[in-house]
């Protein structure tokens, strides 16, 4: 399965991939309409250490905490091996943010439910749109 | 006390796009633009900014621009403001002014003042996606003798030769003025694309090795990074004797910019000053530099060219033909507008000729003299485009030397800011956070991407003459006619004014 990596060594801890995450899932085609004045909520985040970033999403495991540790079902694993979140099952316990080993999970900005990245499958661009505006090619979209 | 000297350049941000996402805060070295967080704004403050473009380039919303600052003094052709802001910092500073990349003055562009001729009619066009069109040049000397051995069998005089996919090679940046990064881009370009790129002064990283066949490494005056088998591994040995952008003056590498791998890869001590003198200290006639290039030779076992690097002077045509005897192989020219990692601006923006001209003299001085097919000639100095290229061959090079146009393609955006040491885009800088910027997967693709579309410009230029190669374009000064130029300019370009016909 195609997964986003992230090379640590070419990430520059620039932030636009979380700009442009909450762009991609605001359903808005205007970023400044999407974003000016509002608070951001991506599904990507960039780890910030001295010299080193990394910017840190869903990894889609193998076997996945979050799925197993779903109490309604919300989450799930597809057949192509993405892990899904069904935000009308999801009843917002929040166990899955609390199992994820990555905090690649978080409480969806409404409070109600949970949210991941689930490849910008669930949004109008079709692609990971982190990857896509990466300036240095840091964030991959590939076969591993 | 020190005059406050206000900044060239100011930048705007529109505060109706700005999504305050701190993008261009996290991305300037030059700490220009912050976040304040009482207003919820982000400002900036310009008098620090070099016009980099880094921010304008990653701001996702298009809200930021650089503009010329209308900040003047009493307006006065003489003493305009860049005149008296220079005296200023030099008044607080006591130093010599240092300036970055090419002459930028507006003395006058040769390339742009020729014209280039096109098949009507009597010799048709050559179309180069249907018949065959040779870009590819052998570099070195041209003569052979006929010698047979003892069954009489012709025996291989020909000089080594260095051989090129296109008449375009990247000229010689050495690894300490630009980064590790910049140096694979383009190590890794020059594989891909069949020519050579140039390790200037630097040595050769222990990494970069292995693309010996792609390379030509420099001996110059400092002599950094010399070794047999430094000279071993390349496929040819540049001597540089001067460069366009600071003929007369050395080089000076201050010792910040030293770190351990510099340090290693120069063969000198971590944070100690390297300094090229300005003369060769034992160079110091033709037959001198004759001496030199046998022993680069020798110590090679004559199995490669030996180039001898000059900047474009007053008597590049004599110097050239002193070069011509001493045994070099092939005689690379920089004009006053190459490109520098640091250069007194005096010396930047008045010393040395145009790289049009000083081709042009040297060229028909060779040919005058009978020893044109000694030596190959190497042009650089701002070759912009492939249309310089064409001029350049048609003038009498065999091949070019591009240095700014591609860290053009790495994402320089002329700031010439390369002495600050804090190049935003990871090509003139050694600070590892900055270096990082310039991922080489992207820099050496956008490298072999416009080497490419010259090679397909070159060809398509060269068909519309109805000449099928380089060869036939080589010093063919029919092809260009002047526009706009003096007599005493046609004469020394050896062109005709356009509208006079054969």
């Amino acid at each position: 399965m195609k997964r986003i990596y992230v090379n640590e060594k070419w990430c520059l801890g620039c932030h636009l991939c979380e700009y442009e995450c909450a762009f991609a899932n605001s359903g808005l085609t205007d970023m400044v309409r999407a974003l000016k004045g509002k608070t951001i909520h991506p599904r990507i985040r960039v780890e910030d250490g001295e010299e080193i970033h990394f910017a840190v999403s869903c990894r889609h495991c193998k076997d996945a905490l979050c799925v197993q540790s779903c109490i309604s079902g919300a989450l799930t694993k597809d057949e192509s091996g993405m892990v899904r979140i069904d935000r009308e099952k999801c009843v917002g316990c929040l166990t899955c943010v609390l199992v994820c080993p990555y905090g690649a999970i978080m409480p969806a900005p409404d409070g109600h439910a949970a949210q991941k990245c689930m490849l910008c499958t669930d949004n109008l661009c079709g692609e990971p749109n982190c990857v896509k505006h990466c300036p240095n090619n840091a964030i991959v979209y590939e076969e591993r | 006390m020190e005059l406050f000297v206000h900044g060239d350049y100011e930048v705007v941000r529109n505060p109706d796009l700005c999504i305050a996402c701190r993008v261009c805060e996290r991305q300037c070295a030059n700490e220009v633009h912050w976040y304040d967080e009482t207003a919820g704004k982000m400002k900036a403050y310009s008098d620090k900014c070099v016009n980099c473009h880094r921010c304008v380039c990653l701001c996702p919303t298009h809200a930021l621009k650089i503009v010329k600052t209308d900040d003047t003094y009493k307006i006065n052709a003489n003493w305009n403001n860049a005149t008296i802001n220079e005296v200023y910092k030099q008044a607080n500073s006591g130093g010599v002014l240092l300036s970055s990349m090419g002459n930028p003055k507006p003395y006058p562009v040769f390339w742009d003042k020729m014209l280039v001729n096109a098949s009507q009619v009597t010799n048709p066009p050559i179309d180069p996606l249907r018949e065959p069109m040779e870009t590819k040049v052998w570099l070195g000397k041209r003569t052979v003798k006929i010698e047979r051995d003892e069954k009489g069998r012709l025996k291989n005089t020909l000089a080594p030769q260095l051989e090129l996919s296109v008449p375009v090679m990247f000229s010689a940046m050495s690894y300490g003025s630009i980064s590790y990064n910049a140096h694979e881009s383009l190590a890794r370009a020059a594989e891909e694309l069949g020519i050579y790129y140039n390790t200037g002064e630097g040595g050769l990283h222990k990494d970069f090795y292995k693309y010996g066949k792609n390379t030509i490494v420099q001996v110059a005056s400092g002599r950094f990074g010399g070794f047999k088998g430094y000279l071993e591994t390349a496929a040819a040995i540049e001597i540089k004797m001067g460069q366009g952008a600071k003929p007369g003056i050395g080089g000076h590498l201050p010792g910040a910019k030293i770190n351990e791998d510099v340090s290693q890869t120069r063969m000198i001590p971590r944070g100690v000053d390297a300094i090229s003198p300005a003369p060769h200290h034992d160079i110091y006639s033709i037959e001198d530099l004759r001496q030199l290039v046998y022993s680069l030779k020798e110590a090679t076992e004559y199995k490669k060219p030996v180039i001898v690097k000059i900047a474009a002077v007053h008597n590049a045509a004599a110097i050239a033909s002193g070069i011509a005897r001493s045994g070099a192989d092939i005689i690379a020219i920089d004009g006053f507008r190459g490109g520098t990692g640091a250069a007194p601006t005096r010396i930047r923006d008045n010393v040395g000729i145009p790289i049009e001209l000083a081709l042009a003299s040297v060229d028909a001085r060779l040919r005058e003299e009978g020893i044109r097919d000694d030596v190959s000639i190497v042009v650089g100095g701002s070759i912009r485009s492939s249309a310089d290229v064409v001029k350049a061959i048609a003038l009498g090079a065999d091949a070019c030397y591009i240095g700014t146009a591609a860290l053009l393609a790495l994402g320089c955006p002329l700031c010439r800011s390369c002495h600050e040491g804090k190049c935003n885009w990871g090509i003139a800088t050694q600070r590892p956070d900055l270096v990082k910027r310039l991922n080489p997967d992207i820099g050496y693709k956008r490298l072999v991407n416009l080497v490419t579309a010259w090679n397909h410009e070159i060809q398509e230029m060269m068909g519309g003459m109805g000449i099928n190669s380089v060869e036939a374009l080589r010093g063919n000064r029919l092809m260009l006619r002047g526009i706009g130029l003096t007599d005493t300019e046609l004469s020394v370009l050896g062109i005709r004014y356009a509208g006079q016909s054969l």
